[in-house]
Order: C-alpha cells, then sequence, then structure tokens
C-alpha cells in the first residue's frame, strides 16, 4: 500500500524509540566510562557469572518440563473450578516478586509448612536459601506463563483434529505424537528463551533468596558492589558483564519469544474423546492437584498471615503504600506515552527491526541502567533525590518490551482494516488515535496499561540502589521489614502490596474491557 | 474534468496504462476481467497506490501526489466503510468535520442525510446491527454530507442480492444529482454499468481504455470485452 493509506506518523514513534535508546545508551556510556580496563574481576565475581547463567538455565529447564505436565493434563480434564485455576495462572506475572517470596517462604522456609511436615516424620528439614530456593521462585513465577503459553497452543488445535482421533480410535500416545508432540516443539523454545531471559536479570529473587559466595547473581553482585562497598568501577565492570551475559540471550531470544496472550478465553475447553483412561485420569489428577496446591498455599499464606500482620502495620508502610502508587501510576503515564506511538509506528512499518528498540529493555538490566544513571548524575544532584523519577522511568522501560507485544496486533489489525477509510476521510494524526485507534485497542491499552502499574507497583529493583531511608518505595519497605525479622509488619505490608498491584491491574484491564469492542 | 495523462501504474511486476480524461459531472462505469487492474486504477485515482509515471489532474489542479483526503473526491470501498465502533451518525458526521460533537446545525445535516438514504431513526445504532444494505445505505449518507465533486465506488454493492443493488444503483444516481457529484464505479456486472453510467472504462491487458458510451460499447463489444462478457 502506498504511503498515504496509513497516516500514522512516524516521527513521534521514532522520536520515542531514539529516547529509549538514549536513554540505554547513555547508561551504558557511563558504565564504559568507569569500567577501567586495568580491572580484574576476582573469583566471586566468575561465580556470579556462572551462578547466573545455571540457575537461570535451570529455571528454564524445570519451568518448561512441568509446564507440559500441567499444561496437558489442564487441556485434557474438565473438573470443577477449572476456569478458577486457569485465571490463577495469569495471577504470578503481576504478583509482586518479594510478596511471592514471602508467601514461598512461610511454605518452603525454615520453620515453613514443609519443614514442619518433614519434622513430623523424622525427616531432616529442608533450607531454602540458595540456588534450590531462587530456582524454585523462579518456578513459580514461570511455570504457570509457560503454562499458559502452552495452554494458547493446545486452544489453536482445530476441534476438528480431535474429531478425526476419535474417529481413527487412536491410542493417547499417537495422538501425543501426531498432535500434541509438534506444539510443544513450537512453543517450548520461545517459552524456554524468555524465562531465561527473564531469569537472568533476576534481583529481588536472588536478593532475598539467594545471596552468600555460592548464590549471587550478577545484577546481586552490582548492587552489593554499590550499596556495600561504594565501589562504583567494580559495580560498573560487573553492569557491562551483566549486558554481555543478558545482551547476548535476548539478541538470541528475539526472534524466538512467543507473543504475550491477552489470557481472554483461555478457560475454553476442547470436547475430547481420546482421554478417558483411569491410569491417565489419575496421573493428571495429581499433576494437577500439585501444580495448584504449589500456586494457591503459597498465595493464601500471603492472605492469612498478611490479615494477621494488618493491625501490626506501622504508618511508614503506609506511607510507601502511598509512594509506591503514584510512582505505578506515572510509570503507567509514562509507559503510555512511549508504548503507543512507537506500536503504531512499529504497526504500519513493513520493517520489523523497529520492535528490537523495545526489546533493548529486556536486555539492559534495571541495575546496569540505575548504576549508570548514578554514576552520570551524581556528581551534579544527590541522587536520592531522584530515586523515584529514575524508578519511574525505568519501571516504564522494563514493560515497554511487553506492552509493544500487546499493542501492536491490534494497531496492526486497525490499520489493516480501515486505514484506506480513514485515510479517505483526512482522519490523521491526533484525530486518528482518537477516533480509532484508541477506542479499538482499548482492551490491549487496558491490559498493557494494567500490567505496567503492577510490575511498577511491586517492583524491587533500581529504588534499592538510589533510595535512602526516608524514601521507600513499598516493596522496599516491606523488605527492610523482613531485613529487621519483623515479620508481622512484612506481612501486613505484603498483603497491601498484593492488593495494590492486583488492584490496579484489575481496574485498568476492567476499564479496557467494559465496553471493549465486539464487532 | 478529472483527466489522467500518461499514467502508469507499476506493481510487483503488474503495469497498467492509462491516458484519459472524464468530465465533470458524468458517470463512469470501470469494467473489465478480474485481476486486470480496475481496483488498482480507482486507488491510484484516490491516491492508495503510487503511480510510476504520468500525472492525475482535477480541474486544472495536479494531485498527482495529493493526499486522498485532498483529492476532493468521497469513497466508497467493496467493505469496512463503517467504524464498526462508531454509531451511524458519527459515521456520517465524520464526512462532515472529525470533531467530537457536532454543532446542531451538522447534527442536522446528517439527520437529513440518513432520511435521505432512509435510514430514519438508525443513528444511534452500531454498523453491526445494520444489514448489508442499511450499511451501504448509511456509507452513501456519508457520501452526500461530503458533498464531493466525485464519489469513487470499488464494488461497493457487490454482496449483495441483484433487487437491492439494482435499488443501491438508483440511491448512488440520486446522491450524485443532488450533489452534482460525477461517479466512478468498479464493477464486474455489465447491467450495473447500463444501469447507471453514460460511459464505460474497459480495463484489460494491462490498458485502462478511454471510455465510450456504454450502450455503444455493451453492444458491439470488442473482442477482449466480448471475451470477458461471454
Amino acid at each position: 500500500m502506498a504511503r498515504s493509506a496509513f497516516q500514522i506518523s512516524p516521527r513521534l514513534g521514532a522520536s520515542a524509540a531514539v529516547l529509549i535508546a538514549a536513554l540505554i545508551l547513555s547508561a551504558l556510556g557511563a558504565v564504559v566510562s568507569r569500567a577501567t580496563s586495568d580491572f580484574v574481576l576476582s573469583p566471586a565475581d566468575w561465580a556470579a557469572v556462572r551462578f547466573t547463567i545455571w540457575q537461570a538455565f535451570l529455571s528454564a529447564t524445570f519451568s518448561c518440563l512441568l509446564a507440559v505436565f500441567v499444561a496437558r493434563a489442564l487441556a485434557r480434564r474438565r473438573f470443577w473450578g477449572r476456569g478458577l485455576l486457569i485465571t490463577l495462572l495469569g495471577a504470578p506475572f503481576i504478583l509482586p516478586v518479594i510478596v511471592a517470596v514471602l508467601g514461598l517462604l512461610a511454605i518452603f522456609g525454615r520453620s515453613g509448612i514443609l519443614n514442619d511436615v518433614l519434622g513430623l516424620i523424622g525427616l531432616q528439614s529442608v533450607s531454602i536459601y540458595g540456588l534450590q530456593g531462587v530456582v524454585l521462585a523462579h518456578v513459580f513465577f514461570n511455570l504457570p506463563l509457560v503454562t499458559r503459553l502452552l495452554l494458547q497452543g493446545w486452544q489453536s488445535i482445530p476441534a476438528e483434529r480431535f474429531r478425526l482421533v476419535a474417529q481413527l480410535g487412536m491410542p493417547p500416545r499417537m495422538v501425543f505424537g501426531l498432535i500434541e508432540w509438534p506444539l510443544i516443539l513450537r512453543i517450548i523454545p520461545g517459552a524456554f528463551a524468555l524465562v531465561f531471559v527473564i531469569c537472568l536479570t533476576s534481583f529481588a529473587v536472588a536478593l532475598t533468596l539467594g545471596g552468600g559466595p555460592r548464590a549471587t547473581t550478577i545484577e546481586l553482585a552490582i548492587y552489593q558492589a554499590f550499596r556495600f562497598d561504594f565501589d562504583l568501577s567494580r559495580a560498573a565492570y560487573l553492569s557491562v558483564l551483566q549486558l554481555g551475559v543478558a545482551g547476548a540471550a535476548a539478541v538470541v531470544a528475539l526472534w524466538l519469544i512467543p507473543s504475550v496472550g491477552l489470557g481472554g478465553g483461555l478457560d475454553r475447553m476442547q470436547k475430547r474423546w481420546d482421554v478417558r483412561g483411569g491410569a491417565s485420569r489419575l496421573r493428571d489428577t495429581i499433576v494437577i492437584g500439585f501444580a495448584a496446591a504449589f500456586l494457591i498455599l503459597p498465595l493464601s499464606a500471603v492472605l492469612v498471615s498478611g490479615l494477621r500482620g494488618l493491625a501490626d502495620v506501622p504508618p511508614s508502610v503506609w506511607a510507601s503504600a502511598w509512594t509506591s502508587t503514584w510512582v505505578a501510576l506515572l510509570s503507567t503515564i509514562v509507559l503510555l506515552a512511549l508504548a503507543l506511538p512507537m506500536a503504531g509506528w512499529i504497526a504500519t512499518s513493513r520493517r520489523t527491526s523497529v520492535e528490537a528498540v523495545g526489546l533493548l529493555g529486556l536486555a539492559a538490566s534495571p541495575l546496569m541502567i540505575g548504576t549508570g544513571w548514578f554514576i552520570l548524575i551524581h556528581p551534579f544532584v544527590n541522587p536520592a533525590d531522584w530515586a523515584l523519577t529514575v524508578t519511574i522511568v525505568v519501571n516504564a522501560m522494563m514493560a515497554l518490551p511487553f506492552a509493544l507485544r500487546i499493542l501492536v496486533p491490534s494497531l496492526r489489525d486497525s490499520a489493516q482494516a480501515y486505514g484506506r477509510l480513514s485515510a479517505g476521510l483526512g482522519l490523521g494524526g491526533i484525530r486518528l488515535w482518537a477516533w480509532v485507534l484508541i477506542p479499538r485497542g482499548r482492551t490491549q491499552i487496558g491490559f498493557a496499561a494494567g500490567l505496567t502499574a503492577a510490575l511498577s507497583v511491586g517492583d524491587l529493583g533500581v529504588i534499592a540502589l538510589f533510595a535512602d531511608p526516608d524514601r521507600a518505595t513499598l516493596p522496599l519497605q516491606m523488605y527492610r521489614l523482613m531485613g529487621s525479622y519483623w515479620t508481622e509488619a512484612a506481612s501486613g505490608a505484603a498483603l497491601i502490596l498484593l492488593v495494590l498491584a492486583l488492584g490496579l491491574f484489575w481496574i485498568m484491564d476492567y476499564w479496557g474491557r467494559r465496553n471493549a469492542i465486539v464487532d | 474534468m478529472l483527466s489522467l495523462t500518461d499514467v502508469v501504474i507499476l506493481q510487483d511486476g503488474f503495469r497498467l496504462s492509462a491516458d484519459f480524461s472524464i468530465s465533470t459531472g458524468q458517470r463512469v462505469a470501470v469494467i473489465g476481467p478480474s485481476g486486470a487492474g480496475k481496483s488498482t486504477l480507482v486507488n491510484a485515482i484516490c491516491g492508495f497506490v503510487d503511480v510510476s509515471a504520468g500525472t492525475i489532474a482535477l480541474q486544472s489542479t495536479d494531485i498527482t501526489k495529493a493526499m486522498p483526503s485532498e483529492r476532493d473526491m468521497a469513497i466508497l470501498f467493496q467493505d469496512n466503510n463503517l467504524f464498526a465502533h462508531l454509531s451511524i451518525t458519527q459515521n456520517v458526521g465524520l464526512g462532515i468535520r472529525p470533531a467530537m460533537r457536532l454543532s446542531v446545525a451538522e447534527n442536522e445535516v446528517v439527520a437529513n442525510a440518513l432520511s435521505r438514504v432512509g435510514l430514519d431513526g438508525f443513528g444511534t445504532r452500531k454498523p453491526g446491527a445494520l444489514s448489508g444494505g442499511q450499511q451501504s445505505r448509511a456509507a452513501l449518507a456519508r457520501a452526500l454530507v461530503q458533498s464531493k465533486p466525485w464519489m469513487i465506488l470499488d464494488e461497493p454493492f457487490a454482496a449483495l442480492g441483484p433487487a437491492l443493488r439494482a435499488e443501491m444503483l438508483d440511491l448512488v444516481a440520486e446522491v450524485a444529482t443532488e450533489t452534482g457529484a460525477g461517479v466512478l464505479m468498479v464493477t464486474h456486472a455489465p447491467e450495473d454499468a447500463r444501469r447507471i453510467a453514460d460511459t464505460v472504462i474497459f480495463v484489460a491487458d494491462g490498458v485502462a481504455h478511454a471510455p465510450v458510451a456504454t450502450a455503444e460499447l455493451l453492444d458491439n463489444p470488442p473482442p477482449a470485452l466480448k471475451a470477458y462478457l461471454g
């Protein structure tokens, strides 16, 4: 189609992309300039590199492996609460990391339920700290994500296939080889890459469950070099290292990562005739039971202990909850201001390379960007004064890759269906957005905004670098309470944070779905 | 006067040349085998397809490079003529100006146009609640309020049954008469051309031939047209 058919100006989108690239590259420039060449990485630093890659590999492997079983069982069985369970599978993605960690501690921690049970039957207690804890938490977050991606795939299998299979009387093993295995092969590489990249830049999990010489990720090492030693050149060096590791992985993953689904309709159930057997039913029941318990028990623990601890919450928690709320809202506004023009540009551009700019955010870790900007601004201003500003911008940038994945398909559809009509009527620029693109994309816009708000309100990353005792977001405040063993208050804070994250997500997502366009 | 001078359109190995003019207020049908380039020709005239050579002019203004909305044309496509998420009134109102709120006078113009095409009381509905014929009427109502010197139609009624199509063509003729607009309409049905068009542009073998009086052409078709008509 000719230039004139779509009147989404590339200028704004390109400016947003340039701004993002400039923000990331300026941070990179700063860390590179600080990472002097005579610096030698200590064995501990190399251990951090090895641990980062190893735990990400294990996390991705376990998440994908287990997800195959869970998704297959869910796709085959119809049971009471199935829809609710599948909705719950979406929760960990927007769950604040530190809240989930508290929930996992209640189940798997030193005085958690698991160790109580082990003690009762006379077995040795297990520790959640170290590699196993980091991987456990990562699997908690990513197993549901991969399961949902796989369920999307199962949903895309035409119903006729299963009818044909039933008609021919194929045994489950053949169904697996013929239909399910090709599907798994198609989805798992991308899912594995996505989880691997997410886990590479994991910070909050390593901060709370890792640590020590044997369980420190690069992100955590940056934080420690920064916070404890105030060794900027070491932090800078580690940042370059982090960018090398995560950047290389992200570039590889770029072409594999699947689109982030909206989550609607996943509870639809296909009629199956090939799964009647008793043994497979028992196995599926066990798999689903374990998955549900793994998901629900930590969340319930947060709820129960949170309600009990709510009375002990100090005023500082409420103050930081308010801070977190407006930080999240501003983050969401910044995200939309960047993502909408960029998505419009990507949707109408025939070059897909544009989308890579948005994914830069995945490769550039928050702490690397934080370190870089700290180096840039600290000669001139007190970085603590800028802690919240930096948090707002970094959170928006971190959500950008996901937001683009969500927004671009909808904008592309609108442009395809209504590009000529809009051009013929002279709808362009802001009017095109107001009349066509925003109304038609509002479901996706609401979802992307909700996701950003939830991720931002629960983020414990760059804020930990910059903040002083007077300034804290709720996750940081909660981490401090946990660090000082004030468990009741931390539990109460966790509940508030949980309600904030889910609430912000729900409100924005609801805005998008209400009056959603159904053609 | 709409004139195409030495126009050449190149698209992925496809070539179409056109050199003719149509005087203001004429009704012209564009017919020819599928794939011959009928739609490409009107898309180029509307500004949705770039021309590789030659000029397109309206009166004496060169519009070869003008934006689609700057060409003094009201356009009806095959589908997606209405924004499915906007009400019929809003859809028609866009023909006057793209504003969130129209003035009382403008709203009256829209209401009159709707009643003119037989859609009294349908203004608050969404396109999805209308039948195919009613949707075409709504699109025509917008063309009516746009009141441009040219109406360009790219097989907009192809999905309608014969009786309904004839009815819509008559309505097009009426609307054109009221606004004094010329009509350029792509169709694959010769009876459509006979019903509405003074002249016919025959498109085949990479050439859009200059318009010829409808009856004359269809009664004594040249070999290529004869092959198409069967």
